[in-house]
Formats: structure tokens, C-alpha cells, sequence
């Protein structure tokens, strides 16, 4: 089981590799396609890394759903382990 | 149709002899090969084990991110096509982007992602297959990044006819132009294939040269002892503008783009004819189309790939198309075999001939081919030569039969 800051950093992390965000930019309260820059595919992408990193499976229609960095986080905490 | 000509107001390109157009050049002039043996563990049961890589890699010239996008045959044709770019200052000059076309032409395309992610679809299954893979393995996304990249909405083209792609990229900016379908136009060529899978394809057709013990000699086009190609990667670009309205904005003119034509042999699918009949209909065609004589040409860059088949139909074309005066370069004997980018670069190594006033050597012609047509030729070895020329011809010739011709003049 991975805690919050320990899904935060590594989501940041996965970002930063995906898509080029800057760690810091990576809080809760940010919008992927808003305000980090992060297209469909890339979100694709993404979904792939968090199932690597934190045995997270997100199906397709979980994936639109998510929305900031913070609903991948709650998403993580909540399906992990 | 608009009777204005065309110039070249911007070259690119990322090759074995350099990461831009300068040092590319300067290596060619000073007899450099690009030609190296690979030493991977792979290549042991090869027949053929060498390839031209690029001098620079491209992960060095792009950024990061974007380039984890980019399969690498579009990574090669963005940094070309950002250098024709910067180097024709039209980015600076208020040029509508309606305006602008991109013309980037391949050979084999995504061929590396599309192979790389076969492996990943056999080792991991479906779900791991990147979502990027069908735009980075697809025959026109080099040329589509390139529209991106300078912001063309004027149309976006990719033409493939194998090694001639580069060239008849060229030829359709010209079109494109004198139909004024567009003000300026980004043409270019770009290919990078260097992988397990074309290198048995090509060694399958014994179309590559197997000197393994002597790389930087096993280019040779137009000698005795030529058996075959050396595969190439990398990528070149020009910028193609109406001369008045470069001349308006006060564009540096490299050069004219005097005429262009295209042939298809009709005689078989890989083999060239042998006397190299749609060859010189399309050096002619193209001298028709610049209004020139044949005795206005002083200098060909030639496909001349190193092939025993090839060099010879070319210098039988050449012969009887322009005739024995001109001086010829072969400049694969450096740079290797770049497919889909050959006719881009020696493009751009033509218009560089002009602009300087020097022929190119080319490499390892120490035995003439006993073929009449190649001893009739003069073909300049050893080192470049200074020449007074007004007018150069640039020819390539892809599997499938393409035979494209262009014509080049002094600005």
C-alpha cells in the first residue's frame, strides 16, 4: 500500500516521463488537459505507467472520469493493493 | 499556371557526415565516410553488416517529450525541416499559414515502431502497444510533424516511390508552386530503417555490399569492384519560394529550381532498365521543363547507389540524356544509401555545388566499371573540383521503377 504522497510523487513522476510536466506542477488540484497539456493518447499512456508502478488497472470508462491529478490520486488509494 | 520561378531559400538536413547542412558539407568535401560496421549481437549472421548512421543523434537536437512521439524517421525530417526553416527566415516573415505546404516523402516510413511495437504487442499483448503507434508508424506522419512544426495549413503531402520519395517531394513543392496552390513550400525527404528486419529484406535481394572488413570503402559507386549499398539514415530539407516574392521580403537565394519531371520505366518492379530509357526520359523531360540544352548542365549529382545494376543503367541515361561533358559526383560513396532521403540531400548537395562553384569527389572510384558509358563519363574523383557551373541535375530512381529528375540553376 502506497500513501497519498507516496501515489503523489509517483504519479508526478509518471508525468514527468509521459508528458514532460514539471513535478511541482503535478498538485491535486490540476486539470490534466487544462492545465498540464496532457492529450487522450497521452492519458493512455499514463493509465499504462500507474498500472506498472502501482498495480492499478484503470479501465476505459474509469479512465474519462478522471479529470485532475487528484481524482488519479483518489482513484489509486482507493483500488490499490 | 504561373510561369514565376521557383527558388531555394532554405536547406536542412541530418546525415552519417553531419547533424546540419554545414558540417554534412564540409565532411563530403573532405572525403569523410559515414560508413561504419554495426557490432551488435544480431548482425552476426548478416551477409551484409554495415550502415551510415546518423553523426548526431536526434534525442540531442529535440526535446525530450517530443521526441518520445516522434518515430525516429520523423524526429530526422523535424530537425532538417526546422534548420530549411530557420535558414529561410520565411518563419519570421509574416507568410500566411494557408499559405505554407509541406511536402516530406519516405521510403519505408515508421518502420522502427512499427517493428518495436510488433515486439511489445508479442511480448506484453495489446494493451501495452503505445497509442502513438499508428501516427508514429504512418507514411505521412514525418511530413505531418513537420506541418506542426512550422504551422502549414496550406495541405501537408507525402509522397512514396521508394528512393526517389525525397526527390519527388521536390518536384511536387515545384507544382505546388507554379500552380499557386501555395507561397512557400517545405519539401524534403527522410528515412531511418536501420533494423534487423529491412537490413535481412535488402541482404534478401543481394542488393547490399558485404566488404565488412572495410566499411568506409564498400560504397563505391561506378567501380569495377561496387557489390552493392550501404544503408543510410537521416533526413534533408529545402524551402521553396516564387522568386519574386522571396526577392520581396529579401530572402537569401541558395539557387533556382529550374525544372523537374518524373518517368516510370515500365519494365520491372525492382531491376532498372538496363540502358536506363525511363532514366533519360526523365533527365529530358526535366531539361524541357527549364528550358535548357543538355550542354547548359555542368554537373550531375547521380542516384549511383553502388549496385552493379544501377550505376550502370544511370551512367548509360546520363550519357545519352545530357552527354559526356558534364561532371558527375556519387555521394552515396560517403553518405550511404538514405532511401526516401537520398533525393533531398543530393538535392541540396547539388544546389550546394552550384553555390560554391565545386563538383563533390567521389569516394573509392579507384577501378572505373569497364562498362563504355561509365568510362565515358567524367566522373570526378579523388578530390572536389572547382567548376564553373550554371546548372546542375539531380537524379533518383526508386524500386517500383520512379525515375525523378530535377534541375537546378545559379541564383
Amino acid at each position: 500500500m502506497s500513501s497519498t504522497q507516496e501515489i503523489q510523487s509517483g504519479l508526478a513522476e509518471i508525468l514527468e516521463e509521459v508528458a514532460g510536466v514539471t513535478p511541482a506542477d503535478a498538485t491535486p488540484e490540476k486539470s490534466f488537459t487544462e492545465d498540464l497539456d496532457v492529450d487522450s493518447l497521452s492519458m493512455v499512456e499514463i493509465a499504462t505507467a500507474v498500472e506498472d508502478k502501482f498495480g492499478v488497472a484503470i479501465p476505459d470508462d474509469e479512465l474519462g472520469n478522471i479529470k485532475t491529478v487528484g481524482d488519479a490520486i483518489s482513484y489509486i488509494e482507493k483500488n490499490q493493493g | 499556371m504561373s510561369t514565376s520561378d521557383v527558388v531555394v531559400t532554405g536547406l536542412g538536413a541530418t546525415t552519417p557526415l553531419g547533424g546540419d547542412v554545414s558540417s554534412t558539407w564540409d565532411a563530403l568535401l573532405a572525403g569523410r565516410s559515414g560508413v561504419s560496421r554495426i557490432t551488435d549481437d544480431w548482425i552476426k549472421e548478416y551477409p551484409a553488416q554495415l550502415v551510415a548512421r546518423l553523426s548526431t543523434e536526434p534525442s540531442e537536437q529535440l526535446d525530450r517529450v517530443r521526441a518520445r512521439r516522434l518515430d525516429r524517421s520523423q524526429q530526422v525530417a523535424v530537425v532538417a525541416a526546422e534548420e530549411a526553416w530557420r535558414d529561410s527566415g520565411a518563419g519570421d516573415a509574416g507568410v500566411d499559414p494557408l499559405r505554407i505546404a509541406v511536402v516530406i516523402g519516405t521510403g519505408i516510413g515508421g518502420a522502427l515502431t512499427l517493428l518495436g511495437q510488433d515486439d511489445v504487442l508479442e511480448e506484453k499483448g495489446p494493451k501495452r502497444v503505445s497509442p502513438f503507434t499508428i501516427p508514429m508508424l504512418m507514411p505521412n506522419g514525418p511530413a505531418a510533424a513537420v506541418g506542426l512544426s512550422i504551422g502549414a495549413k496550406g495541405g501537408v503531402h507525402a509522397p512514396v516511390s521508394a528512393c526517389a520519395s525525397g526527390a519527388e517531394a521536390v518536384r511536387w513543392g515545384l507544382d505546388l508552386l507554379r500552380l499557386d496552390r501555395a507561397d512557400v513550400v517545405l519539401v524534403g525527404g527522410t528515412e531511418a530503417c536501420v533494423h534487423p528486419l529491412p537490413m535481412a529484406g535488402f541482404a534478401a535481394m543481394r542488393a547490399m555490399s558485404t566488404r565488412n572488413d572495410e566499411p568506409e570503402r564498400a560504397s563505391r559507386p561506378f567501380d569495377k569492384a561496387r557489390d552493392g549499398f550501404v544503408l543510410g539514415e537521416g533526413a534533408a530539407a529545402l524551402v521553396l519560394e516564387r522568386e519574386d516574392s522571396a526577392r520581396a521580403r529579401g530572402a537569401r537565394i541558395h539557387a533556382r529550381l529550374a525544372g523537374a519531371a518524373g518517368t516510370a520505366d515500365g519494365y520491372d518492379l525492382v531491376a532498372p532498365h538496363p540502358e536506363g530509357e525511363g532514366a533519360a526520359r526523365a533527365i529530358t523531360a526535366a531539361l524541357r521543363d527549364a528550358g535548357l540544352s543538355p550542354t547548359d548542365i555542368g554537373h550531375v549529382n547521380a542516384h549511383a547507389t553502388s549496385t552493379p545494376v544501377g550505376d550502370t543503367a544511370e551512367a548509360a541515361a546520363i550519357r545519352s540524356a545530357i552527354g559526356d561533358h558534364v561532371l558527375v559526383s556519387a555521394t552515396k560513396s560517403q553518405t550511404g544509401h538514405l532511401l526516401g532521403a537520398a533525393g533531398a540531400l543530393e538535392s541540396v548537395f547539388a544546389i550546394l555545388a552550384l553555390r560554391e562553384q565545386i563538383v563533390p569527389a567521389t569516394a573509392n572510384l579507384e577501378n572505373p566499371d569497364d562498362d563504355a558509358n561509365v568510362q565515358a563519363l567524367d566522373i570526378v574523383r579523388g578530390e572536389p573540383r572547382r567548376a564553373t557551373l550554371t546548372a546542375a541535375v539531380n537524379d533518383s530512381f526508386g524500386f517500383g521503377g520512379h525515375n525523378i529528375a530535377l534541375v537546378f540553376t545559379t541564383a
